[in-house]
């Protein structure tokens, strides 16, 4: 059985391999959240943070984040070899607080948002978004 | 020989009002009824406004056979909910007596035997004269359409979904939603929905640049009927860029985006609708969790797993009707709505019964113009089956055992995989297999039968992540297909584990060697979703199989050890 370069590279399935068991979130995705928070409780509840359950391409992943009432919000993609994504800050004009942006995932994971809020405590919110080959949909 | 005519027992009525539980009703109705048109489609009236929910019928324009499947797990909260039941417990659940008209429709058991005894199912013409029936009973029902219409067949790939529109706008739908579509590429789709002489809805269809509503999909649309005012909000299929080419369609994003689906719900309310109905195609566990999390909606018409439920499933005060798939089945379902509240559903879920129902002739017709320039082509019969080939279920079927043998054999390959897809007809043992019937089973637009090399370590994966997109305890992380279907290779599957877990004891099958992690397999398979996929269309490398092999053989599969179920 011969089988021709062309056809075996054909398929380019090999480029595109993703990172597919799920990702733990690391040890630099706790220090980035503890720096924000110098190390206080970070309640749940009072941020919002809508991302896809599934990614559609996970080098863009459009998320949301909302906290009414938030001086500045951090996103942290915990499973990603640099979690920190973004740090928003409102000002006191700021009509809403809340932001949204396009973010890069290496491969399944958490996504969290912790708000600093006016009177200094935080809160939180996470949502697992999932990256996968995909294919075979009914 | 009994007639075809006075056979069956018209056993698929049920009548659910809030407070009814599940089951129970459903028996005792079909008890009481005996099989002819007449009763078929027997209906006391109820109400204000009908609904008739059509869905997945996958370009199926004739009757076929269709095997429900015999395995359909459902993991976590959905382990033994419907519509995670099949063949005896389904019987038991629903009192169908064994070897019944509803048997032979719901069920799998003995299905080879049945299928001779009751015909074919469905045809677009008679799925017509089910509806004119439900429209001269109350002219105003509203014709609801959950997707996977323009796909599936010989004609339809053939006229890139022109035969499906000529003969679905001959049956004046008022709204649809979508799926596979969108496969026929973001133009195409485009040049047709903006000619539909009716709505094309999807609230989670977004321009995948702003991520912001699509223009040409509205969210939902207000129908008066009965002196109500319907809120009908479409949900396509959330994960079509995963689960099908995203490249052929980059314009459009989708999602579950069940935040926007309440934000819906609570626009039409406040416009006034007296009752809120979601043209679905979600899939059926994915249908029930947003029920749970979106308040408001008042009936959800599911479609994409292929479900068919002969009552409905109620999850708070929200209604999920599934209406199987292939033309099979039509759901009738009658509300009466008053004061801005749904008083109460009658619904019943109608078999197509093709010897039974009276095709409409002016639909026949239609349907016989489409098919008439490629006539030959589609009747010419490339070989027998001895056995019965069936394509549902969670893991392989006889079906999917032949097209992975041919990838096999035709491509030279150690291994074969092909997609867990929930459409194609069955073929009866002794039946003849035309080229038609080949193309029911593998008719897409992105058919080309690859020959690549994959490491054992990346097989795995590849298993593992399938395995996950059906067997995610969370419905929202599943994708309502089933699991890809492998020729050559053995595994072992624990359902009940967590990605990366599931699958183990992978065996290559000819030499009995354990999958060597580090090693090189050449695989063959089909359905790619990356663009520039290269190889033959799989319906060739199929038909060059069958015509090799003159009569086809399918041996019982046992390749794959399922643990956990």
């Amino acid at each position: 059985m011969e089988l021709s370069r062309r056809e075996t590279l054909a398929l380019g399935l090999g480029a595109a391999f993703l990172t597919i068991m799920p990702l733990r979130a690391n040890a630099a995705a706790e220090d980035a959240i503890a720096a924000f928070t110098g190390g206080a409780d970070v309640a749940d509840g009072g941020v919002t943070l809508t991302a896809p359950e599934i990614a559609e391409n996970g080098n863009t992943v459009p998320i949301e984040v909302s906290a009414p009432g938030a001086a500045s919000i951090l996103i942290v993609a915990a499973g990603n070899p640099e979690p920190g994504v973004a740090t928003f800050n409102f000002g006191p004009l700021a009509a809403a607080q809340a932001a949204s942006t396009r973010i890069r995932l290496a491969g399944t994971q958490d996504v969290i948002a912790v708000a600093k809020m006016a009177d200094g405590s935080f809160a939180k919110a996470s949502a697992t978004v999932k990256v996968t080959i995909g294919g075979c949909g009914g | 020989m009994i007639s075809r005519r006075d056979f069956l027992q018209v056993s698929m009525a049920a009548s659910a009002l809030y407070g009814a539980s599940g089951f129970g009703n459903w028996a005792r109705l079909a008890a009481q009824q005996s099989l002819s048109q007449d009763q078929l489609l027997e209906f006391e009236t109820f109400g204000n406004i009908s609904l008739i929910h059509v869905t997945d019928i996958h370009a199926q324009l004739k009757p076929i056979y269709f095997r429900e499947p015999e395995i359909n797990l459902g993991i976590g909260d959905a382990r033994g909910q419907m519509p995670h039941v099949t063949g005896a417990a389904f019987r038991k659940a629903y009192g169908i007596e064994d070897g019944s008209p509803s048997a032979y429709a719901l069920t799998y058991n003995d299905f080879a035997a049945l299928a001779k005894t009751y015909g074919r199912v469905g045809g677009l013409d008679r799925v017509s004269t089910v509806i004119n029936a439900i429209r001269a009973d109350r002219p105003d029902a509203l014709l609801l359409d959950g997707g996977d219409t323009w796909h599936g067949s010989y004609t339809c790939y053939q006229t890139a979904g022109q035969d499906m529109v000529n003969v679905m706008n001959a049956l004046k739908p008022d709204a649809m939603t979508f799926h596979w579509e969108f496969t026929l590429g973001s133009d195409r789709v485009n040049e047709i929905v903006e000619g539909l002489p009716f709505a094309a809805l999807g609230q989670n269809i977004f321009d995948a640049e702003w991520d912001e509503p699509a223009e040409l999909f509205k969210p939902y649309k207000f129908f008066d009927r009965g002196g109500a005012k319907v809120a009908v909000i479409g949900q396509a299929f959330p994960y079509m860029p995963i689960a099908n080419p995203g490249w052929m369609f980059p314009e459009y994003s989708f999602g579950i985006r069940d935040e926007n689906m309440q934000a819906m719900v609570d626009e039409v309310r406040d416009a006034g609708a007296d009752v809120v109905v979601v043209l679905s195609h979600n899939g059926f566990d994915v249908d029930k969790k947003m029920a749970g999390r979106v308040q408001g909606i008042d009936v959800i018409l599911s479609g994409h797993t292929h479900d068919a439920l002969p009552e409905p499933v109620l999850v708070g005060k929200t209604h999920i009707i599934a209406s199987g798939s292939n033309g099979k089945f039509v759901s009738r379902v009658d509300l009466d709505v008053r004061d801005g509240q749904m008083m109460g559903l009658k619904h019943k879920l109608i078999p197509i019964f093709s010897d039974v129902i009276a095709p409409d002739p002016a639909i026949t017709a239609l349907i016989d113009e489409q098919r008439a320039p490629y006539e030959t082509t589609l009747r010419e019969v490339i070989g027998k089956t001895d056995s019965l080939l069936y394509r549902r279920g969670n893991f392989n079927g006889t079906w999917d055992d032949l097209i992975c043998d041919a990838l096999l054999s035709e491509r030279e390959a150690d291994i074969a995989m092909s997609p867990g897809v929930r459409w194609g007809p069955s073929i009866l043992p002794g039946q003849e297999i035309t080229r038609e019937d080949i193309w029911n089973v593998t008719s897409m637009t992105y058919p080309n039968a690859y020959r690549t090399e994959m490491t054992g370590e990346f097989i795995h994966v590849i298993l593992e992540d399938v395995g996950d997109n059906l067997f995610n305890p969370d419905p929202y992380y599943q994708q309502g297909g089933d699991m890809v279907r492998v020729g050559g290779l053995g595994y072992r599957i624990d359902v009940t584990k967590p990605q990366g877990q599931r699958i183990s004891e992978m065996t290559l099958l000819k030499t009995g060697e354990p999958i060597d992690p580090s090693k090189t397999y050449v695989v063959a398979g089909w359905a790619s979703v990356n663009e520039g996929t290269e190889g033959p269309p799989v319906w060739d490398v199929v038909e060059n199989h069958i015509r090799n092999l003159g009569t086809v053989t399918v041996q019982e599969n046992t390749s794959v050890d399922v643990v956990g179920a």
